[in-house]
């Protein structure tokens, strides 16, 4: 096999239709192999041949006719053609289409024995032959009918053993088969448009679109065409013989062929950037791998009330089984009781009866903040207190309504500093490191209100695309009221940011509907074709003066 | 977050200046406050009714504020145009007071028969109050406004107002049968018992969402005069007789609920409010309010409250060196009337009854730094050195994704929560037997079941991919959730691997090989000795009989693989065979 066949043969095979050659427009790529092979199989390559015959031919030759004279497949020479095409200005060649009249299989049986009536009358002895008996021949049915309506035959029904045909006249013509004669012998235009139709309608004629090249010679013919070469093989490079040998011109405006792999899914590329840039920053990673939470931990660690409205069943999916969590850190959860209901810690409190049931209810996290309350609560157990950065990056649920930017689960992306003495400015000055690692620079920032952080700010960033101010995130220091309990020392401050993950790839990726990015009904060939997640690469805003 | 829509006109004549939209925009902003939208009543009926319905409405320009949730002195025009004309330092905020009638006080009598549905009320009077259309409006709607938010949709307390010259007092807050309550409610012809009412209401769109808060009960809060006329019933409707107008004068104030707390916070609200518009500017009536163990208590509190903060701490929480006196400016700005007193450090802080947010140090360190200006804090990195770790689990995940990918097969990313019928039914498993914990307000039954296994999202991955080339090899690394008595709350991620192969054959080598692959790379050698790995023939209902093993690795069963059962295919609108391979990446830890 020559490595040029080879080479179609996988481009085909990897079902991708893009070829370094020019494309032929008239035959599939399966066709086209077929093709080949037969060029490759006969002994005197066609497309020899035919420059043969083009050469002793003035003027040109049609394909068809070349391929009769021949006594081989009209695909043969097609392919012949297209391969000496393929060398340049050997020959020119002219797609024709003509139309022609064929006989079908059954057409030519009929061409051959008679119509189906023929066969019935010939076979009707003149005494007559049994109705039953005559069904059972293999025109039988049709023929009965039609030699019936051309009145040939009749049926005697009164008869003793049966209803029995005879015979009405003593000859017939055959019209059909006389007619599909003549389309045979080439002279189907003899034939009225009447006769041809009735004759299709049958499905004993057809009209066939056949293909064929008007070939001629070109600028540079010649018989003795050295083919050039597709490619380069091991036995050109170890006999040398590459030296001499043409070889045929890449066309690079063709595309490649995209090697087989597998892919990662665009929103976790994402993720995979966030979790570096974390890193980058020198924070750990919390344990997230806990979907269940109680209330507890959820809203109650954080002080946030048990009436707060994200308590109901309209935004958090509660659990019906496991209803309740088994176990809470009992002196800690008498802790945050008393600063709920009494207050404490400098805090007036909220003044409310504080239930334990409700605490115990158990849900889908609503934030990946109840992870953080864990991881919070076991640092202040360790003594001493040693600084830490914390974050994490991980799936969240709520009973929202739905739309092309809310589903009932996201992922948030949650960063925590704990130290002492930090300062709102030190939050301001870790997101402005953050989000210039994502390539967003110009920030401002917004007083905002969270049950659990205060003060609390929203961080606003300057979209290039939609001229305006877009939220990005939103962020606060934790509240004494959530940190005391916990037993972290007073002048520990802990500071915190979070933002959601599918945001910023919608963004990032163009994409509007939610949904196009996460979940079973994403688009693989999205996936396939998604890019490399280079989140400091994108476009960066002109240097303005900071918001002030 | 509450939004209030205020007309603009209005906003800028009570602002005594014009903002250009940009300009009041930033404003809002700088307080943090945010214009979400700048419409009018035309625009917002054409919108949600059509073209036709809003023919006629007014075109009055209109802003949609958004108002931080714990703000309820921002829930009205009134509040918003205080609150931001003392920022700008155009005005000193007003001291409310509350003063005692020249005749006899108004009394609220509590009876022990509302202990059991809403055993609290308090009470007050805005005397010789003024009304304009406008302000008749603006007083509703805040109404309005504190019943969705902190009212909690009136489940916590519930607002009654009354024009006082039809009543006569004292008033009793008592609960009755049902079917003993007979009145003629708010914007009705007749009489109705509160049984007919609840029935009447349930087809009302505005109403309906209340009933259930006392539906259920024997007893039905109701409030009285002395005459016996019908107040209010709440937290459903008021009485029609002693409905406002603009034209009333005087008005009798009642906020009933479960929460005593916030039954105050919300009349002190309204009065601090609407007592702009009464005679004696700013200046509420008292109300007495007899609870049913006799005791008595004088409604509204109109509590100030004093705390003292040192200037430095406010200083080092935000990060910024201003002197006390600056700082005290700046809260005062906050509304939280400030001066230095002591040893020149000590800022003594005002908290107004308006500021009921305010309820720890951080909170006015919060208001000095929105004072301040956010946007003017000079931003630090901390110096805070630590080592970052990665959770161990979510690096060997991250580890194994870019192999996975490596391998051929392509990364999905289902939803978590999914249906019974995902997990059991299609699966060919009873529920039961998944452990799976369930929601119990799931809205639709996608949301029924935390999922146990990958393998239903990638099936339903491939089939909304079916016009894709096959073969479809997908994977997805993410955790499962198992019940589990030995965990505090009862239920345990477990982080799965999940491969599929769908193709015209089952291929059941490939998803062998990437097996093996995997094994490879956890450095997991073949064999079942020296802590390798080793399959064996099992069974599943998910299965094709005869076609599945389970995989043993270190000595446990980490999972199974094998040709999916033709059941399981074509319950998942599949066509081709496919095989499958899931395993518990857990021990490989």
């Amino acid at each position: 096999m020559e490595p040029g066949w080879r080479w179609e043969l996988s481009a085909v095979h990897h079902l991708r239709l893009r070829r370094h050659t020019q494309d032929d427009d008239t035959l599939s790529p399966a066709l086209r192999l077929d093709t080949f092979k037969m060029a490759m199989h006969s002994p005197v390559p066609v497309a020899e041949l035919l420059l043969r015959r083009l050469e002793a031919s003035d003027g040109g030759l049609d394909s068809a006719e070349l391929a009769a004279e021949l006594g081989m497949e009209h695909q043969a020479v097609v392919g012949a053609v297209k391969s000496l095409q393929a060398l340049g200005e050997v020959i020119e060649a002219e797609l024709r289409s003509t139309k022609r009249w064929e006989l079908t299989a059954e057409g030519e049986e009929i061409a051959r024995e008679g119509s189906h009536e023929a066969r019935v009358f010939r076979s009707i002895p003149p005494e007559g032959l049994a109705q039953s008996e005559l069904m059972r021949l293999p025109s039988g049915k049709v023929g009965f009918s039609k030699a019936m309506s051309n009145k040939w035959i009749r049926v005697d029904k009164s008869a003793a053993d049966g209803p029995r045909v005879f015979r009405v006249v003593d000859s017939m013509e055959d019209e059909v088969q006389r007619r599909l004669q003549l389309v045979q012998g080439g002279q189907a235009e003899k034939l009225g448009e009447k006769e041809r139709s009735e004759l299709r309608k049958r499905k004993l004629l057809a009209e066939v679109t056949l293909k064929t090249y008007w070939v001629s010679k070109g600028s540079a013919f010649s018989t003795s065409i050295s083919k050039q070469e597709t490619e380069l093989s091991p036995e050109m490079i170890s006999s040398g013989s590459w030296r001499d040998r043409p070889f045929k011109p890449y066309n690079f405006l063709a595309h490649g062929v995209l090697p087989d792999s597998g892919h990662l899914h665009p929103l976790l590329k994402v993720r995979s950037q966030f979790r570096q840039i974390f890193l980058e920053m020198g924070f750990t990673e919390m344990p997230t791998d806990n979907f269940i939470e109680s209330s507890f931990w959820n809203f109650d660690a954080l002080f946030q009330p048990q009436q707060h409205p994200a308590r109901d069943q309209h935004d958090t999916f509660f659990l019906r089984d496991p209803a309740e969590a088994l176990q809470l850190p009992m002196d800690y959860v008498q802790r945050v009781k008393r600063t709920h209901s009494q207050g404490g810690y400098g805090s007036q409190g909220y003044k409310y009866t504080w239930k334990l049931d409700e605490a115990r209810k158990n849900l889908l996290r609503t934030h990946t903040t109840s992870a953080s309350a864990r991881a919070l609560y076991r640092l202040a157990q360790k003594k001493p207190f040693t600084p830490v950065k914390y974050f994490s990056i991980d799936r969240v649920f709520r009973n929202e309504t739905l739309d092309a930017t809310h589903l009932a689960e996201f992922h948030q992306i949650e960063g925590v500093v704990a130290d002492h003495g930090l300062t709102l400015g030190h939050l301001m000055g870790i997101l402005r490191e953050f989000f210039t690692k994502l390539g967003i620079t110009q920030l401002r920032f917004k007083p905002a209100y969270n049950p659990y952080t205060e003060p609390s700010m929203e961080v606003f960033s300057y979209h290039q695309g939609l001229k305006k101010w877009v939220e990005v995130g939103n962020s606060g220091v934790f509240r004494p009221e959530m940190l005391l309990p916990m037993g972290l020392p007073e002048n520990v401050s802990v500071i915190a940011w979070g933002l959601s993950l599918e945001r910023p790839t919608m963004i990032k990726y163009g994409i509007n509907n939610i949904r196009d990015l996460v979940g079973h009904k994403v688009n693989l060939q999205m996936v396939y074709d998604s890019p490399l997640c280079r989140l400091d690469a994108e476009p960066r805003p002109p240097p303005t003066q900071e918001a002030a | 977050m509450p939004t209030v829509s205020v007309k603009r006109d209005l906003l800028f004549q009570a602002l005594g200046r014009t903002y250009t939209d940009e300009e009041f925009d930033e404003l809002c902003f700088e307080f943090g406050l945010e214009l979400d939208e700048i419409t009018s009543e035309k625009e917002i009926i054409s919108k949600e009714q059509g073209n036709v319905k809003a023919a006629g409405a007014s075109d009055v320009v209109l802003y949609k504020i958004d108002v931080p949730a714990n703000r309820y002195d921002l829930l009205c025009l009134e509040g918003l145009v205080r609150g931001l004309q003392v920022f700008k330092e155009r005005i000193k905020a007003p001291v409310y007071k509350r003063v005692m009638p020249d005749g006899k006080i108004q009394k609220l009598i509590i009876t022990e028969e509302t202990a059991k549905i809403r055993p609290f009320a308090v009470a007050a009077v805005l005397r010789n109050i003024k009304f304009t259309k406008d302000r008749y409006d603006s007083f509703i709607e805040l109404q309005e406004r504190l019943h969705q938010n902190i009212c909690r949709k009136r489940a916590l307390v519930a607002i009654g107002t009354h024009d006082l010259d039809t009543l006569s007092g004292p008033f009793t807050y008592t609960a009755k049968r049902p079917s003993d309550i007979k009145f003629k409610p708010l914007n009705k012809t007749k009489e109705y018992t509160a049984c007919e009412l609840m029935n009447i209401y349930k087809t009302d769109n505005h109403l309906k969402h209340y009933l259930h808060i006392i539906e259920n009960k024997p007893l039905y809060p109701v409030i009285y005069d002395s005459n016996g006329v019908v107040l209010s019933m709440p937290p459903i409707i008021n009485g029609d007789h002693s409905r406002i107008t603009v034209n009333t004068r005087n008005i009798f104030i009642e906020c009933t609920g479960t929460d005593f707390t916030k039954a105050k916070i919300v009349l002190d609200i309204i009065v601090t409010m609407f007592s702009e518009y009464c005679e004696n500017q700013f200046t509420v009536e008292a109300a007495e309010v007899v609870f049913p163990n006799g005791k008595s208590y004088t409604f509204p509190e109109l509590a100030y409250r004093k705390e003292m903060v040192r200037a430095d701490l406010i200083n080092k929480k935000v990060g910024i060196r201003e002197t006390p006196e600056n700082l005290a400016k700046l809260l005062t700005r906050m509304y939280l009337k400030s001066e230095v007193i002591g040893d020149g450090n000590q800022i003594e802080i005002e908290i107004p009854p308006t500021r009921a947010d305010i309820i720890h140090a951080c909170d006015i360190v919060e208001d000095a730094a929105i004072a301040y200006g956010y946007n003017n804090i000079q931003m630090t990195l901390p110096k805070t050195y630590t080592i970052a770790n990665q959770f161990p689990l979510n690096k060997l995940t991250e580890l194994l994704r870019y192999d996975m990918a490596a391998a051929g097969f392509t990364e999905a990313l289902t939803f978590a929560l999914c249906s019974q019928e995902d997990i059991a039914d299609k699966l060919g498993l009873d529920i039961s037997a998944t452990k799976a914990v369930h929601i119990s307000n799931p809205k639709t039954a996608e949301f029924q079941v935390a999922r146990t296994t990958l393998l239903p999202g990638l099936l339903k991955t491939i089939a909304a991919n079916r016009k894709m080339p096959l073969p479809l090899k997908l994977f997805e690394i993410s955790d499962i959730v198992i019940k589990d008595s030995n965990t505090d709350v009862g239920a345990k991620n477990y982080r799965h691997l999940c491969a599929v192969y769908y193709n015209k054959n089952p291929g059941f080598e490939i998803i062998h090989g990437l097996l093996d692959r995997i094994m490879q790379l956890l450095d997991v050698p073949p064999g079942e000795d020296k802590g390798g790995y080793v399959i064996k023939a099992s069974e599943g209902p998910a299965f094709f009989p005869g076609r599945c093993a389970e995989i043993f690795a270190r000595g446990q069963s980490v999972g199974k693989l094998g040709v999916l059962h033709p059941d399981v295919i074509t319950k998942f609108e599949l066509t081709m065979p496919c095989s499958s391979l899931e395993i518990n990446i857990g021990p490989f830890l």
